[in-house]
């Protein structure tokens, strides 16, 4: 069964989204409106084009090879795949029966969306937790945070390899007693394999710029390079693996 | 052995060598007839370990650099980067005494002529060439060579121009066939130098003598009679080869009997190649794990240790690096950056399971660290998806870190060539002392295609070039009229391109015959003729403009469609899109059709190339615009790649349409260029390794034949463009090659900078 869906792009070689090189589907359409997103030119469903989930297979199926020879498999990112559940349910299924291994890349905010059937397909998810109070979250992404928390719970009770990822912004997620509670959460889950401190970087600048909507972040710094190690320590401190 | 009579000061190699040479090697047929491949498959010894043993580079290899370092510096602080050029002497395999650079430092010895980096005459090709070469670097030729040649002895050149129709002389000047070896060497010959060590020249001699025996016929009709009088040409070139090995105090006569003699002798024998014959590319073929054989054997008996057997490999490496030609700049901007495509195959697997991967293969590798990195020799791995993994990690770690491999699918073209064959030039295989390619260089699809939408006639020009087929007149291109045109106009260039190269090899064979190099051949050889194809994605996309969106015509005031107008998208090649995929396959497919229905040289069998070198720039310029929405003058991609920008879903969706790109039907090889940031590779060096291996095994897997693996930043090209001084070994991989990058042309700079980098999303 085909299932039609709202793609905006794709990545074939994908090699920060999941283990091993990474057939990246960026999927169109996003409830948060993060701050610093690199891209908000996903935003919308209408920001991407409307594709058959069989052509997108068959895509899939001609690199097939490539990914399984370097350990690597299909990423569902966005935009927010979750926006999309029955198409993402279908590639991740149509992934399986490819034999490919499949991540879904979420801010979890719209678990509820993610039936047990699309997370049985599912065998990694790289879960971004943007902040860890509700106050920062909804600062930072005009969404409450508490969806997510109950997704990761959810994820947690289904022994689900998690990856956490965590964009470091300074002034913003840099509060190092919200740092460490996320930590100590994340640990308490039992499944989060790796944690992967991304620093934030202003790339995405330009095309907000270019969709004409304000940029509140230009005088925000990435941060240095001991911070980004500090933070990570943090997450090494509480049992977890953050390379 | 009194220790205290050896002399320290000599190379150890000057001991009495042991009595016999093939001490210890295990028996079988090699030892009845000339049969390397049977040598090396008895007594090789595979490695599956990884990098941990190597050695670095002895103070006296590091002393020899530094000298070289100086040199190479001094050379491109020339106009035109040639040091210096003999002016007065033909050069021959005896023609120079010997060479050196530093007595005490060498321990593997010969030069091309008495002075490194200087650059010797070899008119045989063409005179005018090497006239205006010696002028295009400050220096005159001799008054006295004016006089010989081409008058008292014609040349190359000279004869292929006696026999030029007008068609072909109309075609090469409207660059629809570029880049022929008319007036240069065509190249393209490995000679199977490990004879020289494993057998000596006196056997071979013998085994010559008895080919030209074995041609006392009854009937001596023309082929048999070109066949007994080159072979006794080779004869003559085995002997110069002694006695040039003489002269430097080597006896060659016998087999070599240590690593020492067995490195020196096979170089020996390759530099008298180079030293007679300037061909396009000048290919060292497979040698590593051959020796690796002789190095295992003195390893084991104590007369080598770890850090001496690096050193041979070193050594030998910087004489490779040494190799240098006397060219025209006109040359230059088709082959840019002096190649000498000095290349050299390692990996591999045997045709019975075992790998052909051997210490000396990491050690050949190790030269990269040693020396830092170098565009020769052309080092080309074969990979295969069962290579050792100590073995892949450490070419992939050489390539993240000094971008000089190539790679080539062994699995490919093992069922093809065998287990013992080498990559001439670029991307071309052939079974060694087995097979010979007639070089071909390449027609230009792209102008073919416009030359079918416009009736025959040049696009820029006007001229009439081709037949004078009806031109297109509607306003909006289509598929079915153009395919209509396109085919037979294929079938003309095929014709015209293929009775070109027979004029160009029959000349070569007469008045430029590589008498050395054939001389380690068998009598009986397999020639291919070595087609090749330029433009194949400005091709396939025009034709998927064509098929997929509107492509209205801009003609001018002659009539003559000069530019094109596409209203909608067409899917572009690089994308793993079959729709468009499949149209490059059928141009592929089709053109070799059409190849193998001409008649080709001395029984050739035809194949081709996706292949440019660094001519895409040059092709590009010499193309009108074309209906893919390319402007009239800008480059055409490199080899088989995608057009720049036009690969719009990353490295893996680009190296799936190239790997689709059939090989059975492109034997001379399809060249891709892959170029990609650090950071895209994976974020940390561990994973970049891990990532590389994988597309390395999945771009083998899914069929793909060649591919240039580069990792660095666009910035670092940029800085270095403007600060060339800083970055004097900057190697870069470019169709089928390496280039120091500060050796390009500034357009072909800025081309490989506007190249798409896979930056990641």
């Amino acid at each position: 069964m085909t299932v039609r869906g709202w793609v905006h792009s794709v990545e074939s070689c994908g090699t920060v989204d999941g283990p091993g090189l990474r057939y990246v589907l960026f999927l169109a359409g996003c409830p948060l409106r993060c701050l610093y997103c690199h891209n908000p030119d996903t935003h919308h469903l209408h920001d991407g084009t409307p594709t058959d989930s069989g052509a997108v297979l068959a895509d899939i199926a001609r690199t097939a090879g490539f990914l399984t020879r370097a350990h690597g498999g299909v990423t569902l990112s966005g935009g927010e795949p979750l926006v999309q559940p029955e198409f993402s349910a279908a590639i991740l299924r149509g992934c399986k029966g490819l034999g490919l291994h499949t991540a879904l890349d979420t801010s979890g905010h719209l678990g509820l969306h993610a039936d047990d059937h699309l997370l049985a397909d599912t065998d990694l998810v790289l879960l971004d937790i943007k902040a860890f109070t509700e106050q920062t979250h909804r600062a930072l992404t005009g969404a409450p945070l508490r969806p997510t928390l109950e997704f990761a719970e959810r994820l947690a009770g289904l022994g689900k390899p998690v990856w956490l990822r965590y964009v470091l912004v300074p002034g913003l997620t840099d509060n190092e007693a919200e740092i460490t509670a996320l930590a100590d959460f994340a640990a308490g889950l039992g499944v989060v394999e790796r944690v992967d401190v991304l620093p934030f970087h202003k790339m995405g600048e330009a095309k907000w710029a270019a969709l004409g909507l304000p940029y509140r972040l230009t005088d925000t710094q990435p941060p240095t390079a001991e911070q980004t190690a500090r933070t990570r320590g943090l997450f090494r401190a509480a049992g977890l693996r953050a390379p | 052995m009194d220790s205290l009579l050896m002399d320290t000061v000599a190379p150890a190699d000057n001991a009495e060598p042991p009595a016999s040479p093939w001490r210890g090697f295990a028996e079988g047929p090699w030892q009845q007839s000339i049969d390397v491949r049977d040598f090396i498959l008895r007594t090789v010894t595979p490695y599956t370990g990884d990098s941990t043993f190597l050695s670095g580079p002895t103070e006296r290899t590091r002393a020899l650099w530094a000298r070289i370092t100086d040199l190479l510096a001094q050379e491109r602080a020339t106009k035109g980067g040639v040091l210096d050029a003999d002016t007065d002497r033909v050069s021959g395999i005896t023609a120079h005494p010997p060479g050196y650079i530093d007595r005490d430092l060498e321990i593997i010895v010969g030069l091309q002529t008495d002075k490194p980096l200087k650059r010797a005459i070899m008119p045989f090709g063409g005179w005018r060439l090497v006239k205006s070469g010696l002028e295009a670097y400050g220096f005159t030729a001799s008054p006295a060579l004016d006089a010989v040649f081409p008058n008292l002895r014609k040349t190359h050149n000279h004869g292929v121009f006696d026999v030029y129709t007008d068609e072909m002389l109309r075609c090469r000047k409207s660059g629809v066939i570029t880049g022929l070896p008319d007036s240069y060497g065509r190249g393209r010959i490995i000679g199977d130098y490990r004879r020289v060590a494993l057998y000596g020249v006196d056997r071979l001699t013998a085994d010559k003598r008895a080919q030209f025996a074995s041609l006392d016929l009854d009937r001596m009709d023309e082929a048999t009679l070109r066949a007994r009088e080159e072979i006794t040409e080779q004869i003559r070139a085995l002997a110069d080869l002694v006695a040039m090995a003489a002269s430097y105090g080597f006896d060659v006569t016998r087999p070599a009997a240590t690593a020492q003699e067995a490195v020196q002798w096979t170089y020996l024998a390759y530099l008298a190649a180079v030293k007679e014959s300037n061909g396009a590319a000048m290919s060292l073929g497979r040698v590593s794990s051959f020796l690796d054989v002789y190095i295992a054997r003195d390893l084991a008996d104590g007369r080598l240790d770890e850090a001496q057997a690096q050193e041979l490999i070193d050594q030998f490496v910087i004489k490779l690096r040494l190799v240098r030609f006397l060219r025209t700049p006109e040359y230059d901007q088709l082959f840019s950056g002096d190649p000498t495509w000095v290349t050299e195959c390692l990996g591999g697997m045997a045709l019975d399971g075992r790998t052909l991967v051997t210490k000396s293969n990491f050690r050949m590798l190790n030269t990269l660290h040693n020396l830092g990195p170098a565009p020769e020799p052309n080092l080309t791995v074969l990979w295969s998806e069962q290579l050792p993994e100590g073995f892949k990690r450490f070419c992939v770690e050489t390539s993240i870190k000094t971008c000089s491999l190539q790679y080539e699918n062994d699995d490919l073209m093992r069922p093809y060539w065998g287990d013992d064959y080498a990559i001439a030039c670029c991307v071309s295989a052939m079974r060694i002392g087995k097979q010979m390619q007639f070089f071909g260089a390449r027609a230009n699809l792209a102008k073919t295609l416009l030359y079918a939408i416009n009736g025959g006639r040049d696009e820029l020009t006007g001229e009439q070039i081709g037949p004078a087929f009806a031109p297109i007149t509607a306003d909006a291109l289509t598929y079915d009229e153009v395919i209509a045109r396109f085919v037979p106009m294929m079938e003309w260039l095929a014709k015209v391109y293929m009775n070109t190269l027979n004029a160009i090899h029959y000349m070569h064979d007469k008045y430029m015959y590589e008498r050395l190099e054939m001389a380690l051949h068998d009598r009986d050889i397999l020639r291919t003729m070595a087609c090749g194809v330029a433009g194949l994605s400005v091709v396939a996309d025009s034709l998927s403009a064509i098929r997929h969106a509107t492509v209205h015509v801009i003609r001018d005031a002659r009539g003559l469609a000069v530019d094109y107008r596409i209203e909608g998208d067409y899917p572009a090649y690089g994308n793993n899109d079959p729709r468009v995929d499949d149209i490059a396959v059928w141009v592929v497919e089709r053109f070799m059709a059409l190849l193998r229905k001409q008649k080709a040289y001395r029984d050739a069998v035809p194949t081709q190339s996706v292949l440019t070198i660094t001519s895409n720039v040059v092709y590009g310029k010499k193309t009108g615009s074309t209906p893919d929405g390319r402007k009239a003058g800008e480059p055409f991609a490199p080899g088989a790649n995608p057009m720049h920008g036009r690969d719009r879903k990353g490295a893996i969706a680009s190296m799936a349409s190239v790997a689709r790109l059939p090989y059975a039907h492109a034997q001379d090889g399809i060249s891709y260029t892959f170029t990609i940031v650090p950071g895209a590779l994976g974020p940390t060096p561990e994973e970049r390794v891990a990532n590389l291996i994988g597309m390395l095994d999945g771009y083998t897997a899914q069929g793909g034949h060649h591919i240039n693996v580069n990792v660095f930043d666009r910035d670092t090209l940029i800085h270095a463009m403007d600060h060339p001084e800083l970055y004097p070994q900057l190697t870069i991989r470019v169709s089928g090659y390496a280039v120091n990058f500060i050796k390009l042309t500034r357009e072909q700079q800025l081309d490989v900078v506007s190249r798409t980098f896979h930056a990641g999303h």
